[in-house]
């Protein structure tokens, strides 16, 4: 293998493995260190600089970094980043003199239709700018689908207003009640650019027997938990069937057992296993007695004369094809109907543009959706930007954040004249860590502790009212105890060739066996001859250039600890522990003008 | 030194050895020597060895002196019996230990100084009595633990770090080994674990008294251009006669080699070593073979490394003596005092 190519802004980043799953690519080990050591404000506005949203994300982030920790490859489970996210907003001080201030207007305008995540992410990074901002929403409030759609228990309205307020305050002009109803006439008003963020509005109709009839008692979920929201639908039926195996379903359950709904129950058509809620929203309706019922095909509602009484489920079972792809057959078994009062439908949202007329110069294709440049998301008319569901589909918050800030840099780069292909790199910082003989700036005992569980509220409180937050969050022991979990995987092992003297001590001392001396080779040759197997191939191998002895060093960085005893070990500090930072690009940040150094 | 402890968490695909354990189950405490240390090395090879053989941790008695080898027995076989004695001393512990109790596996781990300068004779006797035993030297040619004075064991001509030129003999510890009678010699560099991991293996596994010379580097005070046991001249003047591939312990060998470069040998306890001669005229049976061959590269400036010298038939002090085969202390009473009537024909037969 060549040598690696650390000076690569990607190779470390990947290492940093929640940072790289971060569609916003949070600087997640730099704000848990700040949240070990007490300092929630720092640490809440690194999290306000990259995801705009922590207080709210915190809470209801699909949280992609998780799976990817690498401390969930080392023991059983990742550190628990989204609820520490949630400590830095919790334990915060007052942030206000930390926003940007507001700067003078540069007279250009930016429309938004949509008050959303991806808006308000968008008007957050152009605001400051001087661009003057305009919001539309059809709902008096800010915040889009996370207000309507998230369930207070979830989510309290107060962390939504404190932080759509933070965006508001920067001067961007909100006009709440004003849905945009058409395109054509928004574009007359001249504004320099249109951003859509109206996400995906349209819950996904189920079209089976008895659906017209028994209409009635049939509710389709994302607008049934908008209309809970706004304090339309206070009440549902003791009997409640939930269909569908999603995020959206898990709300409905639970929000139905809190409008007195006794039997409450989840249908999927899928395995347990396949359902696409996260785990730990599964986790908190089984805890609520929702139980999950998997491998089951609605096929009639059943009704007494317009009264739906109950549903008709096919039973099926899973089968793989030649391809490894699954198809729900038949099991042959007979049907199983089950009686309800109500049925709640969840099984997908749909995007919905009828406000655009065909001749705004907006392209849609087959499936309906606006032709968007996955880079720029801008539209077939150059003044157009999409982003968050509206531009490909439903995601999650985080989505639209990142793509948010895409777009903001699109807009700005277009406003300033310059040609919006053109994407700057993001600004990286490398510097060693070493504060004196094996001692380092960041605390490299690794702990040995168990996730921390998040305390939730008492269940029968928790049950009788819609607006009791669950979740009451980690304290600040617990809060500690998990920061202390993160492996600072940023702070990265950096090799220099020419220093080492092949001594094997960092082999010697390595925990996990990373690091092999031997003969370069192919990866997939070297791969079979490190000291410890290679279990995930899509972990990078680090390789040095040619050492004295002809060999190379190659290290594993799967399992890496970042302890730094390598760089303890090492007589001739061709091992530093250096801190890798990678700022992302977003609109107004000034290009990096020097090519970074690293080691 | 660390001030932290190694962590607890290990490679997920760490291989279990036949009792289940990994290798990581027969470290001990994490090192204070300096970074970098040769010694270090040393102790992940017993390490390895002790893994890779299934040994039982609390089979193990580890035996050292003083000095900076001395100290290692510590950061391995944590869970074995240890015993730090006095500066020289550890062949008469360690012969006194497996008096005692022939059942478990000596280890002697000692250095330069405490074994060819302070306990010279202790060394000469233990080897040339035959104890069942393998006595490791961590040989770096310095007194590391008092800033780096030249050793016994430095080379005429080497230069010390502050460039004194080194006026003595030195003195060959696997010379006075082959000469004293020891049944299994050998010599080889902590910077290569390929070839002393095996011998190590090897070595537990001979009957009688093995002795591995190491030359282990001392990062502190002796890695320095002039110096003959740095890691640079080390790699230039290594002479291996051969590597021991395979210890056939549970697997069978399942490397072809070509016909002629490998030699077998069984050893008392039926394991095998498979030797891949290097040098093919080397004959690692005939012991006035190997001194002479080593007195002759050794004149060359070159460090003959590998397995020396091997009795795959030898006795122990124990056949010597003709002791008790039990363990003293599982004897009772009525077997160490046999009553008057034994002790009465006893007393006969002197008459």
């Amino acid at each position: 293998m060549k040598p690696t190519d650390i000076a690569a802004p990607d190779y470390f980043h990947k290492v940093v493995d929640c940072q790289w799953a971060c569609p916003a690519h949070t600087p997640v080990p730099e704000y848990i260190r700040l949240i070990a050591q007490g300092r929630y404000s720092d640490a809440y506005m690194i999290n306000w600089k990259s995801n705009v949203f922590p207080g709210i994300l915190g809470r209801t982030c699909d949280r992609p970094c998780e799976p990817a920790c690498r401390r969930g490859r080392v023991e059983e489970t990742p550190v628990a980043i989204c609820r520490l996210k949630r400590v830095a907003a919790d334990f915060k001080d007052d942030i206000k003199q930390r926003l940007p201030r507001l700067s003078a207007k540069n007279g250009k305008r930016v429309a938004f239709v949509g008050g959303g995540p991806a808006s308000l992410t968008v008007a957050r990074d152009l605001a400051p700018l001087g661009y003057h901002c305009t919001v539309f929403d059809g709902d008096p409030r800010a915040g889009g689908m996370m207000r309507s759609q998230i369930p207070k228990f979830r989510l309290p309205d107060s962390v939504i207003d404190e932080e759509t307020g933070y965006i508001l305050g920067l001067g961007v002009e909100f006009k709440g009640g004003h849905r945009i109803e058409s395109m054509k006439a928004l574009l007359a008003e001249k504004y320099d650019a249109i951003f859509v963020g109206t996400g995906a509005p349209r819950g996904r109709e189920l079209d089976i027997p008895g659906r017209k009839e028994a209409a009635a008692n049939i509710h389709i979920g994302i607008d049934w938990l908008s209309s809970v929201s706004f304090g339309h639908t206070d009440k549902i039926g003791k009997r409640v069937i939930v269909l569908g195996g999603g995020n959206t379903a898990m709300d409905c359950c639970r929000t139905a057992r809190r409008l007195g709904g006794e039997d409450v129950k989840v249908v999927v058509r899928s395995g347990f296993e396949e359902m696409k809620a996260s785990p730990w929203e599964k986790e908190d309706a089984i805890h609520e007695d929702i139980p999950i019922l998997n491998f089951l095909v609605p096929v009639a509602f059943i009704h007494d004369n317009g009264k739906l009484t109950g549903i008709t489920f096919q039973k099926v079972k899973a089968e793989y094809d030649a391809k490894g792809r699954r198809n729900l057959v038949p099991s042959g078994e007979p049907d199983q109907t089950f009686a309800c009062d109500d049925v709640l439908v969840a099984v997908g949202q749909e995007n919905a543009f009828p406000w655009i007329e065909q001749d705004c110069g907006i392209e849609f294709d087959k499936w309906h959706m606006p032709k968007v440049d996955p880079k720029t998301f801008v539209s077939t008319n150059p003044k157009v930007f999409f982003g968050g569901d509206a531009a490909f589909g439903p995601k999650n918050i985080i989505w639209a954040v990142a793509q948010g800030h895409d777009a903001a840099l699109s807009i700005h780069k277009m406003l300033s004249g310059e040609d919006i292909t053109e994407r700057p790199l993001p600004e990286v910082h490398v510097s060693s860590q070493k504060m004196g003989i094996h001692e380092w700036s960041y605390d490299n005992d690794i702990s040995n502790d168990k996730r921390f569980k998040v305390p939730h509220r008492d269940k029968v409180i928790a049950l009788k009212d819609i607006r009791t937050e669950v979740e009451l969050g980690y304290d600040v022991k617990l809060a500690l105890g998990e920061a202390e979990r993160c492996l600072n995987c940023d702070v990265q092992t950096v090799f220099s060739t020419s220093l080492c003297i092949e001594c094997d001590a960092c082999v010697d001392i390595c925990p996990m066996d990373c690091i092999t001396f031997t003969q370069n080779g192919e990866e997939a040759d070297l791969r079979q001859r490190l000291k410890a197997p290679s279990l995930h191939p899509d972990q990078d191998l680090y390789v040095s250039s040619d050492l004295k002895t002809g060999r190379v060093m190659v290290k594993d960085e799967d399992v890496c600890l970042h302890c730094g005893l390598c760089a303890e070990r090492c007589p001739t500090g061709a091992w530093d522990m250096q801190k890798y930072l990678i700022e992302m690009t977003h609109a107004g940040s000034s290009c990096p003008t020097k090519s970074r150094s690293a080691a | 030194m660390t001030y932290i402890a190694k962590p607890k968490f290990h490679h997920p695909g760490l291989k279990k050895n036949e009792l289940g354990y990994t290798h990581r189950d027969y470290e001990g405490k994490i090192s204070t020597l300096c970074a970098g240390c040769g010694h270090d090395s040393i102790t992940a090879s017993i390490i390895e060895a002790c893994y890779e053989l299934s040994i039982e941790p609390h089979r193990v008695a580890k035996i050292s002196g003083i000095g900076c080898s001395s100290k290692t027995p510590d950061y391995f076989l944590g869970n074995s019996h240890g015993f730090n004695s006095v500066h020289g001393r550890m062949p008469s512990v360690l012969t006194g230990a497996n008096l005692a109790n022939r059942d478990l596996i000596y280890l002697g781990v000692s250095g330069d100084g405490d074994s060819a300068s302070i306990g010279f004779g202790q060394f000469a006797h233990s080897i040339r009595r035959g104890v069942n035993m393998t006595y490791i030297v961590e040989n770096n040619g310095v007194y590391g633990l008092t800033k780096g004075q030249f050793s016994a064991t430095a080379d005429r001509g080497s230069k010390s770090k502050k460039g004194v030129t080194n006026t003595d003999n030195a003195i060959d510890l696997v010379a006075i080994a082959l000469q004293l009678g020891a049944t299994f010699v050998a010599r080889s560099f902590s910077g290569d674990k390929t070839q002393l991991v095996p011998l190590i293996a090897a070595a537990i596994r001979h009957k009688g008294a093995s002795f591995i010379d190491v030359i282990s580097p001392c990062i502190a005070f002796n890695n320095h251009a002039g110096s003959t046991k740095s890691f640079d001249y080390v790699r230039e003047h290594n002479d291996a006669v051969n590597r021991l591939d395979v210890l056939v312990g549970r697997d069978p060998i399942a490397v072809d080699y070509a016909p002629g470069t490998v030699q077998m040998v069984e050893q008392h306890d039926g394991s095998k070593i498979a030797l891949r001669k290097i040098d093919a005229d080397y004959d690692p049976h005939d012991r006035l073979g190997a001194q002479t061959f080593l007195a002759r590269h050794a004149a060359k400036g070159q460090i003959v490394t590998g397995l020396l010298y091997v009795d795959p038939d030898a006795e122990d002090l124990h056949e010597h003596l003709n002791t008790v085969e039990a363990p003293l202390n599982t004897l009772e009473a009525d077997t160490l005092c046999p009553g008057s009537a034994a002790l009465d024909k006893f007393n006969a037969s002197l008459r």
